[in-house]
């Protein structure tokens, strides 16, 4: 056979093949989980965040289905150049179509612009800072989980409506703290109170005792606490020791999650108030959710908001690929915005033309230890935020994705 | 009363918090300084060996009952003991070639002793508490001063004060200087130098196993608490004069207080005195 009908066979071989299966580029689903795989937010994401989405693609029923799903997984340091580099890499070497999770603000608005530029799918569960679904908004885009609004809007609002009406901010210094700072700065002033003071200490700070002494000479009645993970467990922890809360001064956490929590333990930790989106211990779908996963998980952990936002993301982008009949980024989202989600872990929702999916939130405060009757057994939900009140309004966000109206 | 517009009460404040740092320093620096200085190693375990401390009077806590003050006695035994094995048989065998070898093969340890760490432990860390007799705190009128926080400033203190006079005073001390200036001649008087410098190597990671145990009230027992440690108390003995053992002690406790006053007046750049290119977490 000559070279020229090799290739003619080895091209209509190759057109058979594409047309076999839906529109997908390599007839394969491929899902890149960047997350914090070695430092301060690991274990709020990191593998927790791969086994959730694996579990998601498990119970779509994707190999029934004949849909051949990959998966690969990195490490972002905590660093955007980093972050974007990878992403980079992904879509344009190794055929990535969506990426998961990322946690760390500063890297997530990275990869948004990488995802926007490649027109791949970006499906934010770790990161926080709600530019993502305002001023940076992407059709490419969708934040799931939570955003620094939903945490200052829910425990903002409750703590200054119970009285807590001057605050000192201590705010790790990247894109998360700058956002969570703004926009719980924001709340607490539309409700009558005040800001005294704030610091920015750096990211995986070790010693908090000199900002916590500022922030108790600043007389604040609640000291908002504008950090994450690691951070957020040494201020906790410090304040304890400083004895800020017996000399009258309230912590408010705004960002913490289940792990955090257990790691601190709850003679230390009782009392936190704040918000989150899911709960292990919610209901009988998330208690058998979390069952589940931590059968699998390191160390047996239980999943955080952020682990059960990867599943559920992850769960409704199959559904859409499926729907749409390709791996396109701008009409798999579109497809996505179209479809109601649903799933045993946030119930059902929607997802808004900024890119913002939208489900009900709980105010939560920590256990006391004698109220806890297990290791895992340490929130108790005080209020629920319905679905229509906990994010933030769409004609609020500068979203050029939005029409003004 | 304010000075450049902070207020002395905050000064004051912050001046003690950066001394209490400043002990944490010194005491890491001084076994990196005797590591360094008397036994030509550079020593990238060090921040390992800090986090091992920590986290082996966390095991030693939950699992055999063994208090805090029993952990200042034997974790840096246990721990001095790992380093012993490490120098017997890994670092020894380097000694003939470039600095830059032993390097190398620390700084890979050190990895490898994070990575086992997290993977068994997690990020968030394992909570240590406070032991009772030293909870609780004085109010000194310009800040509050936790009981703990006290304790670390003495402990270290005497710790250095200690070490420095074994090297300087001691007979033991002139042995070890001797040997390392001219190993061949002190071990022609028939002092067994291998056995010295292994004991030595011990003692200093011993060292920085102690400052983990007193670090573990204090912060988290995290597997990477001494990553980033490492950098500043490196920083602190070249700046003392690598292995100045009295160089490296007040260079610890005034890189605290400096630390301590940059908090006050320029927040965001307290993580960057020393070295411009620091190593952001995860690195």
């Amino acid at each position: 056979m000559s070279l020229r009908h090799t290739l003619a066979l080895a091209g209509a071989i190759g057109l058979a093949a594409g047309s076999a299966q839906a529109q997908l580029t390599n007839n394969e689903i491929k899902i890149g989980i960047l997350s914090d795989m070695s430092s301060l937010y690991t274990d709020l994401a990191g593998a927790g965040s791969v086994l959730a989405a694996r579990m998601a693609v498990e119970d779509f029923g994707a190999a029934a289905k004949g849909l051949k799903v990959e998966f690969v997984s990195a490490d972002h340091q905590n660093k955007a150049d980093v972050g974007s580099n990878i992403a980079r890499q992904w879509y344009d070497r190794d055929g990535v179509d969506v990426i998961v999770d990322v946690p760390n603000s500063a890297v997530a608005l990275a990869v948004n612009t990488v995802t926007r530029e490649k027109n791949k799918v970006f499906l934010v569960s770790g990161a926080a800072s709600s530019a993502l679904t305002g001023a940076q908004c992407s059709p490419n885009t969708i934040h799931w989980t939570y955003d620094t609004w939903v945490l200052a809007n829910g425990t903002g609002n409750a703590i200054v409506k119970t009285g807590g009406d001057s605050w000192f901010f201590l705010t790790a210094d990247y894109a998360f703290g700058h956002q969570l700072e703004a926009d719980t700065e924001a709340v607490v002033v539309k409700n009558g109170g005040k800001v005294l003071g704030k610091v920015r200490h750096p990211l995986n700070n070790q010693d908090f005792s000199s900002f916590l002494l500022q922030a108790q000479a600043s007389k604040a009645k609640i000291i908002g606490l504008a950090n994450a993970g690691g951070d957020t467990i040494n201020s906790i922890k410090q304040a304890s020791e400083f004895g800020i809360v017996k000399g009258g001064q309230n912590l408010a956490g705004l960002l913490v999650f289940l792990t955090d929590i257990k790691a601190l333990g709850l003679p230390t930790a009782q009392g936190l108030i704040f918000t989150e989106t899911y709960y292990w211990d919610a209901n009988d779908a998330s208690r058998a959710f979390a069952k589940r996963f931590s059968e699998q998980a390191p160390r047996n952990n239980y999943p955080t908001m952020i682990h059960a936002g990867v599943y559920s993301s992850v769960l409704h982008y199959l559904k859409a690929v499926e729907a749409a009949g390709t791996d396109d980024g701008t009409k798999v989202i579109a497809k996505m915005k179209e479809l109601p989600t649903d799933d045993p872990l946030f119930g059902k929702g929607t997802i808004r033309a900024d890119g913002r999916k939208i489900h009900s939130a709980m105010l939560v405060e920590v256990k006391k230890p004698s109220e806890s009757k297990g290791p895992r057994d340490l929130h108790k939900i005080r209020a629920v935020i319905p679905a229509d009140q906990a994010f933030r309004p769409i004609d609020q966000g500068d979203c050029p994705l939005v029409a003004k109206k | 009363m304010e000075i450049f517009g902070v207020p002395t009460q905050a000064l004051f404040g912050q001046l003690l918090i950066g001394l209490v740092n400043g002990s944490f320093y010194a005491l890491l620096s001084l076994g990196l300084a005797v590591i360094s200085g008397l036994l030509n190693i550079i020593n990238f375990t060090h921040g390992a060996q800090y986090m091992m401390g920590a986290f082996v009077s966390f095991l030693l806590l939950n699992k055999l009952g063994i208090g805090y003050w029993w952990s200042l006695l034997v974790v840096p035994l246990l721990v001095g003991a790992t380093g012993m094995v490490i120098e017997r048989t890994m670092l020894s065998r380097l000694y003939k070639l470039d600095h830059l070898y032993g390097l190398l093969l620390t700084f890979g340890l050190a990895l490898i002793i994070q990575g086992l760490f997290r993977n068994e432990f997690g990020s968030s860390g394992q909570p240590y508490r406070i032991p009772p007799e030293l909870a609780g705190g004085q109010n000194l009128g310009f800040m509050f001063l936790p009981n703990y926080r006290a304790w670390v400033i003495v402990a270290s203190f005497f710790v250095c004060l200690a070490t420095w006079y074994v090297i300087e005073r001691t007979k033991l001390g002139a042995y070890l200087r001797a040997a390392i200036e001219n190993p061949q001649l002190v071990q022609a008087f028939g002092i067994n130098v291998p056995r010295m410098i292994t004991l030595t190597y011990g003692s200093g990671v011993g060292l920085a196993a102690l400052a983990g145990v007193m670090a573990a009230p204090i912060y988290q027992v995290s597997p990477q608490m001494g990553a980033d440690l490492i950098i500043v108390v490196f920083a602190v003995v070249v700046i003392g004069g690598m292995g100045s053992i009295l160089g490296a002690i007040l260079t610890g406790f005034g890189l605290g207080v400096m630390e301590g006053l940059t908090k006050v007046f320029y927040p965001e750049a307290s993580n960057r005195r020393v070295d411009r290119r620091r190593r952001r977490p995860g690195t």
